[in-house]
């Protein structure tokens, strides 16, 4: 993309749109303007790319920085186990896990909230991350997130050893140091000492935590985390006076509206929500059943992509619609805080719909949406009596606690006039991720004593005096809390690789009296079983990843108030809050709005109408305010709305030194190692950008430098930009990559707001994309239909099919004994969400390249997700296609290798001998799905030891000039097999699971044996909605896929 | 005949001629007396000659086939004995002998092995490499390559007498006449 | 030389002969000639323009070297290739240089069964730009394998592991027809030159020449039956030439028109391939010829004559190509496939349409020129139009192989492909490898075989041979 090249004529692609009939996909708007490519050609045809060797940070930094490192000196201990007693997961039914080695349950906390986990260790090394099937959070399935953790534990760039101002010292002398501090803080009842940490998931640090405060009590303990709850938390407090913490029973909705939720993807319950909600999108057995879903979001989402009616708003058009459909379900007639006629077709058919299903509707608010859309969606779901039926709410444990950028501003304050003596930082990252207005930076230069526990040397550790490597949760004892109040301990599966310590371990320390983190959380847990067998209770809680006991906190109806604290599992979390109370001066002071954030439009003050049960739609004030927001970013207005997100692949920064998820393309616009200012294509035309322009974006006095990323489907007049890159210190993958948000980011509007304002720097920064952006040109690739069309037609999937069967073959038919390995993927409950994606890296050891590598189409990923949008360009239907080897029974690859290095089993899949392959590439020419991935350098690194460490040794590690591909996980089809070998029986259905269908939270993958009948796999592939793609070419592929199908409201028509 | 002791054997007598025709004459001549271990050197072939001096046999065509038989015949015998007998592979669901796929090769071995054949057949038939031949020993023959015919009478001819054929080679029009040494 | 005994009015003419200007022009005798084409070699010093050409052509050599160096250290990454596009210029280069060797394989083999005595005078330059021009092909596939090291696993060869090749891949054919149109090539070169070193050792004056022409002459003394036995073998040699120059490029079609790749898939590839071989063969052999005449004053040997008939040639082979062209885009749209169509439309009116319409310019519109006699005539209107139709034909190869890959079945997978300076060194090295060993050839050979030239001769002199 050369800078010289005209501007996209986006009214041309219109146009053109416009002409085209039938369902015509495309893919991306330099594609739709054909014009442009004449053009780029003549800049093109120069090589470029010459400049390989040089420009190579992300793939050349991956191996050197990891070979430099002292990762060495961690692996000694690499295969030793911890001391402490662990307790491996029993071998499970073999319907749910996979594979040879032990398997370890534990969790992973995100945003406070865990996902159980199975940790694979081979020979004690933690290699794979499973779902855990008995997790609520989980079910077995993960997110990429968890996917990708492994290789976090084995980063070389994590902080190997104490530091003190950037010297090592040993960990006895910080012992020492902060002994000292400890005994003068006692003597002043801790007045001075602040604590910072991110959410706590963890009963047992929270226990800790309000212990030290019950002996320190002037001390102050802040919570802060970028993404934080506290729009969700102010919502319930507006609707309920009181907050409360809520979930969502997808599987008893039949009509969900998101207000700007992706609820598939934004919370760690997520994976649990997409599993829900998919059981009931399956529409073969009764399509009547199958349930409905509205979106109506500014920035395009997973969750966007499957809905069957996706209604684009910025968000001040967002609270508006919020309020006017609450309006509507409340009183009937359309409500006086809507614009008339503003959407009132889809207002008056979505209200229809809603109350049509009363108790069995759902309204979600977006996490990260006004208080006010969580308040209209809270009184919508009572107000349909959904309440107890398709949403469960239970009581805040320690109501009382202040917003986190509330506790944060007032940190900041404290820090600025020195009442924060020593500041304790455990995990968070603030100096990186505060709130560009709180000016941390400064601020926290003050406190006399700094100490940070991180697992990486971050921004916010070069300030501190002290820095302690964090342990990662596969090298620590903890315990964290899932969405539902379910417990999992924590266990290690590896002694720390460096000298890094947990948050227990740093707060009892604190606390005086050092204790490893195993005695915190077992002393905090027989604490919570008074009389009952602890020995058997633990070993029973450590095998299951769940504390018996605990989880489905009981439900309760939102009307009745209800004693915070009530009904939660364990009395021993109210009697915590009770004390924490005590400790930070009581909730009450805070209540009272004391710490007010100035000019605050979008937080209304805490405690303000604290108290009806159910608040009636909002003050004038309020209206008048959100009117004024939407004249502000009226389109042609200089302003725009700003919107702010965590990265779907770096979250909030922390994973930002993770080569897998730098490298995993970002759901829609398959971006990697970069970030960028998505906005629609009208408002990009408005403003005259196109995709890769630089602008500067001004933010209420603040300003970056971001490159445009055109996104179709996105909200008109504002701009999305998100949260985790544009880091300065934290890992050699981390640094550079990106712009940092948070330099645009205030603490009164953390989620953005109107006042943006955007300047054409006329500057290119080349963005890369896996999916060089085409359209789809009318083929049958990714079939869809509705559930009228279904019904009507059963098999109205085959109906554009131009080819012939196998009867036509030349060839003749091979017959394949015994087990005949096929998949079928259904588009239906594809939400690409990428869990798959990492999945298969990870369990593969597929390498990563480097931003360079995949500008240049060298990507390695042996699955992909293919995304094809259909029609307007404004608001595209979306279709997610994982892509991976078809395992062809005819396949075209094959013939072409003049060595047979691919050739097939006596089960039909397609075999890759690595050892044989001479990388003719042939094969990747002729292969129709271009799934096959070519070492064109040599892109696996085989020196750091660390990762030699995390590699799966079941899986070889390919070398330069050899072809790879997906082999349908051949090492765990080999592991069943020797299993079912030594029992002397055949390969059990369901017992070969592919990590892609492991990791899959909506099942949408399933594999099996087709010759035989009973097999799940089989039975799908007999589905009138099952085809292949490109069967034309009569590959007859083993991977087939059923259609997607939609169920939108007649009123609304399919647009 | 005694005399002949006092001179050393030689390998016959050399004609020299400047034009093909004068040559090919003189072969008739040399033939029409009787003499038949006679052997002609021009610079480029000419046409008929070979025939004058009394060459007939060339097997050389029918090694040839035969080397192609062999190359088509063994070619073929390869391929299906490799990918049929000798290691069996389900390669993309193909026949395991996909004749059609192992003709090209087939093909190609026949061409290559008649080619050889052909050329060192030649080579072999014509006794070439020969390093060394008393014709050389002529001074004039350097010419044969350039642009002088020569014909040559060999003394194990038995009608061979170095008086009379030299007298009788003189008599055909030839430029010079000159004895061959071992 | 088997032309010596026939009446001209008898011999079947190649389209548009005429009889003047001849094919020998100058009142050449044998000794004239002989000295003539020898001398070059052995007496007259080599021209300054030799030095030149065979510098350039050395150091781009070296360029070739470094390149080579580069790639095997850091693998094909190098290249601007990836997925879709998994074959660039190694392909391209490797099609276009085994495209050019048929011409000299054209001119010695089916020219003489066709009794052309015009060949006679090119026919040796020819073969040796076929025998070059196969050597820098053949580098190719080997070099743009992932680990080139172990090419040798292309070969059938007996192991512990008897593992063979797999015979269904065209790339086997490949190695076969390469390698075997390599020998035969070297053959009938070598054949045709060893009366010719049986001269060259006979005019040699300095002594390490004589010994070693004479070694390769294998003391070849033109005996009559030697005579004989060697036409029958040259005879068969251009009989097995002919097929076999035939099926080389039809195998190398077959490595795109066995796949299922649309705008590989193609029956017509056959054809049209050997055609527009024999297209960029005579346009090099034009190339080359032209300046070598002038330097070496050679024009009574290689006279307008020659010229025009070559130009003759590439006419009716380019409009052979040109219909290839047709019927592709023909059968493309008639065969009503939609990714077939989609593939035309994107050759024609895709990101590398550019290339495609300077392809047909090259190619095709160009080369109607020579429908003109005053062209054909003109040393150096033909001397551009050959240069113009090897670039054509390197940017048709182009257009097969890039603009058929970037764009295939999924629109997900479509990517761009662009060269990187390496795949532009690599390249430029090969000519650079092809002209050194051409000019070497030029100064230690003899660049015209003698001895049929004298045959020449003999048919000035006597127009029809009678007993």
């Amino acid at each position: 993309m050369t800078s010289d090249k005209k501007q996209l004529d986006l009214t041309a692609i219109r146009e053109r749109l416009r002409a085209q009939t039938g369902r015509d996909y495309w893919r991306s708007l330099e594609e739709l303007a054909d014009t442009e490519e004449f053009r780029e050609l003549v800049h093109r045809e120069f090589p470029r790319q010459a400049s390989e060797w040089t420009d190579e940070v992300g793939r050349r930094g991956f191996l050197k920085l990891m070979s430099a490192s002292l990762a060495l000196a961690g692996l000694g201990a690499c295969t030793t186990q911890p001391l402490e007693k662990i307790i491996p997961y029993v071998r499970p039914p073999e319907q749910l896990v996979p594979g040879k080695p032990l398997f370890f349950a534990t969790a992973m906390t995100l945003g406070g909230n865990a996902i159980g986990l199975l940790a694979e260790s081979h020979m004690g090394r933690p290699t794979k991350i499973e779902g855990n099937p008995s997790h609520p959070a989980s079910l077995g399935a993960t997110d990429a997130y968890s996917q990708a953790s492994v290789l976090s534990l084995y980063d070389p760039d994590r902080a190997q050893a104490v530091t003190e101002r950037g010297r090592i010292r040993s960990w006895t002398s910080l012992q020492v140091a902060l002994a000292a501090e400890i005994d003068t803080l006692k003597t002043r009842r801790g007045r001075g000492l602040r604590i910072l940490t991110e959410t706590v998931g963890s009963p047992t640090l929270r226990f800790q935590l309000q212990e030290l405060l019950r002996a320190l009590p002037q001390a102050k303990w802040y919570e802060y985390e970028p993404v934080n709850w506290d729009n969700r938390r102010e919502g319930t407090r507006l609707a309920f006076g009181r907050p409360m913490s809520f979930h969502y029973r997808l599987d008893q909705a039949r009509v969900v509206l998101s207000l700007g939720s992706d609820f598939f993807c934004s919370r760690p319950e997520s994976v649990r929500y997409a599993r829900d909600f998919t059981a009931r999108r399956r529409a073969r057995e009764n399509p009547s059943d199958m349930n409905r879903l509205y979106v109506v979001e500014s920035v395009p989402s997973p969750t966007g992509t499957i809905a069957d009616h996706r209604l684009p708003l910025r968000p001040s058009e967002l609270g508006r619609f919020a309020q006017a459909l609450a309006a509507r379900i409340a009183g009937g007639q359309p409500g006086d805080g809507e614009t008339p006629g503003e959407h009132s077709k889809w207002l008056d058919a979505l209200a229809r719909d809603l109350s049509a299903n009363r108790g069995q509707s759902l309204v979600i608010p977006g996490e990260f949406e006004s208080p006010e859309v969580q308040r209209a969606a809270h009184q919508i779901n009572s107000a349909l009596g959904n309440i107890g039926k398709t949403i469960e709410y239970t009581p805040e444990p320690d109501g009382g606690r202040t917003s986190q950028s509330d506790g944060l501003r007032e940190l900041a304050g404290e820090m600025g006039d020195g009442q924060a003596d020593v500041l304790i930082i455990l995990g968070a990252n603030p100096v990186y991720a505060a709130p560009a207005d709180l000016k941390f930076a400064e601020r926290i230069m003050k406190p006399r004593l700094r100490v940070h526990l991180s697992p990486y040397l971050d921004e916010t550790s070069r300030l501190c005096h002290w820095h302690v490597p964090e342990t990662h949760f596969l090298e620590q004892w903890s315990d964290a809390e899932a969405f539902d109040g379910t417990v999992t301990i924590v266990q290690p599966l590896i002694t720390p690789l460096y000298e890094s310590r947990s948050a227990h371990e740093i707060v009892s320390l604190l606390q005086g009296r050092y204790r490893s983190g195993y005695d915190s959380v077992r002393d905090y847990w027989r604490s919570q079983q008074p009389g009952a067998d602890f020995e058997k209770f633990w070993k029973t809680a450590l095998n299951d990843g769940v504390v018996p006991g605990t989880g489905s906190a009981a439900p309760m109806a939102a009307t009745s108030a209800v004693a915070p604290g009530a009904q939660r599992p364990q009395q021993g979390r109210t009697d915590t809050q009770g004390d924490r109370g005590e400790a930070t001066g009581g909730p009450e002071r805070r209540q009272t709005g004391a710490a007010s954030p100035p000019g605050s439009t979008t937080q209304p003050r805490p405690g303000q109408r604290a108290a009806a049960p159910l608040v009636a739609l909002q003050s004038p004030a309020q209206k008048k305010s959100d009117l004024e927001v939407g004249s502000t970013a009226r389109p042609g207005g200089a302003s725009l709305e700003l919107i702010f997100r965590p990265d779907p692949s770096v979250y909030d920064g922390r994973f930002s030194n993770n080569g897998w998820l730098q490298e995993l393309p970002k759901p829609l616009t398959k971006l990697t190692w970069d970030n960028a200012a998505l906005l629609s294509p009208r408002t990009a035309e408005r403003l005259g950008v196109r995709s890769e322009d630089v602008v500067e974006l001004r933010y209420h006095g603040a300003a970056v430098q971001a490159p445009v990323w055109v996104a179709p489907g996105h909200a008109d007049e504002c701009v999305t930009v998100h949260l985790g890159y544009g880091r300065e210190y934290g890992g050699k993958l981390a640094t550079g990559a990106g712009f940092n948000a948070y330099r645009l980011r205030r603490s009164d509007t953390p989620w953005g707001g109107p006042g943006l304002e955007v300047r054409k720097t006329g500057e290119r920064h080349r963005l890369a994309t896996t999916q060089a952006h085409w359209s789809i040109e009318g083929r049958n690739i990714v079939r869809t239909g509705t559930v009228e069309e279904y019904q009507k037609n059963p098999h109205f999937v085959h109906e554009k099919e131009h080819g012939f069967g196998p009867e036509l073959s030349l060839y003749p038919e091979y017959e394949y004994e015994g087990n005949a390995w096929g998949m079928a993927i259904d588009l239906n409950a594809c939400l690409g969400c990428n869990a798959c994606v990492v999945a298969c890296q990870a369990e593969n050891n597929v390498p990563v390249v480097g931003k360079d590598q995949v500008i240049k189409q060298r990507e390695m990923h042996w699955l992909r997700i293919d995304t094809y949008h259909e029609g307007n360009l404004d608001n595209p239907k979306t279709v997610h296609q994982p892509m991976l080897c078809q395992q062809c029974e005819k396949a075209p690859c094959e013939v072409v290798c003049p060595v047979a290095a691919t050739v097939h089993s006596s089960e039909g899949l397609n075999d890759m001998i690595y050892n044989r392959c001479v990388g003719t590439r042939y094969c990747s020419n002729n292969c129709p799905y271009k799934v096959r991935r070519f070492n064109f350098l040599q892109f696996s690194d085989k020196e750091t030891p660390s990762l030699k460490v995390m590699y799966n040794p079941d899986v070889t590690v390919r070398d330069r000039g050899v072809m790879e591909k997906c082999t349908y996980c051949v090492q765990r089809i080999n592991a069943a097999r020797i299993e079912a070998k030594k029992e002397d029986r055949p390969i059990r259905d369901g017992e070969v699971v592919t990590a892609c269908q492991a990791a899959c939270p909506t099942h949408a993958i399933v594999f099996g044996n087709i010759n035989d009948p009973n097999s799940q796999v089989a039975k799908l592939k007999k589905l009138s909605l099952n085809y292949s793609v490109l069967g034309e070419l009569n590959t007859q592929p083993r991977t087939t896929y059923l259609a997607a199908l939609r169920n939108p409201n007649p009123e609304l028509g399919t647009e | 005949m005694e005399r002949a002791d006092f001179k050393p054997a030689i390998y016959g007598l050399m004609a020299e001629f400047d034009t093909p025709d004068t040559l090919i004459q003189a072969v008739r001549k040399v033939r029409a007396e009787g003499y038949t271990r006679i052997d002609a050197y021009t610079p480029f072939p000419v046409e008929g000659l070979a025939e004058e001096v009394g060459f007939h046999s060339n097997l050389l065509p029918i090694l040839v086939l035969g080397a192609g038989i062999v190359g088509a015949l063994g070619g073929f015998g390869l391929q299906y004995w490799v990918s049929k007998i000798d290691y069996p592979l389900n390669v993309g669901g193909r026949p395991l002998n996909s004749w059609p796929s192992f003709i090209p090769v087939t093909f190609e071995l026949t061409i290559l092995f008649a080619a050889l054949t052909a050329v060192l057949g030649m080579i072999a038939l014509n006794g070439l490499p020969m390093p060394y031949h008393p014709v050389f020993n002529v001074p004039r023959f350097a010419m044969a390559s350039q642009d002088r015919f020569f014909l040559c009478v060999e003394s194990t001819d038995e009608k061979f007498d170095r008086e009379k054929t030299l007298t009788f080679l003189q008599g055909l029009h030839a430029k010079a006449v000159t004895e061959v040494d071992y | 030389m088997a032309t010596v005994d026939q009446p001209k009015t008898a011999t079947p003419r190649p389209e548009g002969y005429e009889a003047p200007p001849s094919v020998l022009e100058g009142d050449h005798t044998y000794a004239t000639v002989t000295d003539k084409i020898s001398g070059i070699v052995l007496t007259r010093k080599t021209p300054l323009s030799w030095f030149l050409i065979f510098g350039v052509g050395f150091s781009l050599m070296m360029v070739f070297f470094g390149a080579v160096g580069y790639l095997l250290l850091k693998g094909t990454g190098i290249w601007g290739i990836n997925v879709p596009v998994a074959w660039g210029f190694a392909i391209i280069n490797f099609v276009w240089w085994i495209g050019i060797g048929h011409a000299g394989t054209l001119i010695s083999a089916i020219l003489l069964l066709m009794r052309q005595e015009w060949r006679t005078s090119i026919n040796r330059f020819a073969e040796a730009m076929t025998l070059f021009a196969v050597a820098c092909a053949g580098m190719f596939p080997i070099l743009h394998m992932g680990r080139p090291w172990l090419f040798y696993w292309l070969l059938p060869y007996p192991n512990v592991m008897s593992l063979w090749p797999q015979f269904r891949s065209p790339l086997v054919w490949d190695v076969f027809a390469v390698s075997t149109y390599g020998t035969v090539s070297l053959l009938f070169w070598f054949v045709g030159l060893v009366p010719d070193f049986g001269t060259m050792r006979d005019k040699a004056q300095n002594g390490t020449a004589r010994v070693i022409y004479g070694m390769l002459s294998l003391g070849w003394r033109g005996s009559a039956s030697h005579w004989h036995r060697y036409e029958t073998a040259y005879l068969l040699l251009a009989g097995l030439a002919t097929p076999l120059v035939v099926s080389v490029h039809t195998v190398v079609s077959f490595d795109f028109a066995v796949s299922v790749i649309p705008g590989w898939h193609t029956t017509v590839f056959p054809p049209y391939f050997v055609a527009g071989a024999i297209y960029s063969g005579f346009a090099m052999v034009l190339t080359l010829v032209i300046p070598i005449r002038a330097i070496y004053g050679l024009e009574d040997m290689i006279t307008r004559r020659h010229l025009n008939n070559m130009a003759k040639v590439m006419l009716a082979t380019g409009l052979i190509v040109a219909y290839g062209y047709m019927i592709e885009m023909f059968m493309s749209w008639y065969g009503a496939n939609n990714f077939e169509q989609y593939m035309s439309r994107n050759r024609m009116a895709g990101p590398y349409a550019p290339i495609f319409w300077s392809l047909i310019l090259c190619n095709v519109l160009t080369p109607q020129l020579l429908w003109f006699k005053r062209f054909r005539n003109n040393v150096v209107v033909l001397f551009l139009i050959a240069i113009v139709v090897n670039i054509g034909m390197w940017l048709e190869r182009y257009v097969i192989v890039i603009t058929s890959l970037h764009r295939d079945y999924l629109p997900s997978s479509w990517g761009m492909y662009h060269g990187t300076i390496w795949d532009y060194a690599t390249y430029a090295g090969t000519i650079g490898l092809f002209l050194a060993l051409m000019f070497l050839f030029i100064r230690v050979l003899p660049m015209i075989s003698i001895f049929e030239v004298r045959s020449l001769v003999k048919t000035n002199r006597r127009p029809s041979h009678t007993e």
